[in-house]
């Protein structure tokens, strides 16, 4: 039953200017899968989490870095991959600063970063992240039995649509 | 994407910074050299109104810790107003909601 997904692909310069191109265009192809409203916030936050983590951190020694962003829209998620082939990070260490800030500490002991990857892991259903000649931050959203119905509705009211989401309808009756 | 900080002293010392659009890596630095000064006089009360702003993330809370900090060291008081449904969200997900509600309620022991 499973159709193949459709894949986009970005590349762009690892600048904080460009982030905000990617967020943009996550914001549109879940608007068009038919996630709600929060889950598009969740995956826009998420997405340029992982492309700030990239432009802080990855390119230090060299400014010509570029992030590819791969977002496949399966029948039922949003898969999003950010790479980089930047500088080789330690990923215990980062794993384990992945947490909220420790309300019992004094204000001078909380750091001011550090937290996009912890609101990466909370806000997405899946995320893998792995170090490979460079950074791969694996995340996943899945479609939630509400947004299916939505997008269902949507649907209904346009002709033009993807093979993808016939699917999604027939599975739906 | 812009970000515009309007300045309004109502009071002597009080200060409201509206933020419209989108805080995010390109912008916060920008939001960061405006609102941390305010923050480094004594007595100052300082608001962060977000009701106009659009989109938040990690790079936007970690100016408002920067401003807390600040706020706390100049013994200044530094609030945060007009926050959306999501971006309590990510307020109550990290952790500073509680960070900024225990600096209102340490606040509130000084007066």
């Amino acid at each position: 039953m499973n159709q193949a997904a459709d894949v986009i692909n970005l590349t762009i310069p690892a600048k904080p200017e460009f982030v905000s191109v990617v967020r943009l265009a996550s914001s549109g192809i879940a608007n068009r899968m038919g996630y709600n409203f929060d889950d598009i916030e969740d995956i826009k936050v998420a997405i340029s989490e992982a492309c700030t983590n990239v432009v802080s951190h990855a390119y230090k020694n060299h400014n010509m870095g570029k992030i590819n962003i791969k977002i496949e829209c399966t029948d039922c998620s949003l898969i999003i991959t950010v790479i980089d082939h930047g500088d080789s990070f330690d990923i215990e260490d980062a794993v384990k600063k992945m947490k909220p800030l420790d309300p019992s500490k004094s204000l001078n002991q909380v750091g001011e970063g550090g937290l996009g990857l912890f609101l990466i892991d909370s806000l997405m259903d899946e995320v893998t992240i792995c170090n490979d000649s460079g950074g791969i931050v694996k995340m996943i959203k899945f479609l939630n039995r509400d947004g299916v119905e939505r997008r269902a509705d949507k649907v209904s009211q346009t002709t033009d649509r993807t093979a993808k989401t016939h699917f999604s309808l027939s599975k739906e009756s | 994407m812009k970000v515009m900080i309007e300045q309004r002293r109502s009071a002597d010392q009080s200060f409201r910074v509206s933020v419209e659009g989108e805080i995010d890596i390109y912008t916060a630095p920008s939001l960061k050299e405006k609102l941390i000064p305010l923050t480094e006089r004594s007595g100052r009360m300082v608001t962060l109104d977000l009701s106009r702003t659009a989109y938040i993330d990690s790079t936007a809370l970690g100016v408002i810790i920067a401003a807390l900090k600040s706020a706390e060291k100049n013994h200044c008081s530094f609030s945060v107003e007009g926050m959306t449904a999501h971006v309590k969200r990510l307020f109550q997900i990290t952790g500073l909601m509680e960070l900024l509600h225990r600096q209102k309620m340490t606040e509130g022991d000084h007066k």
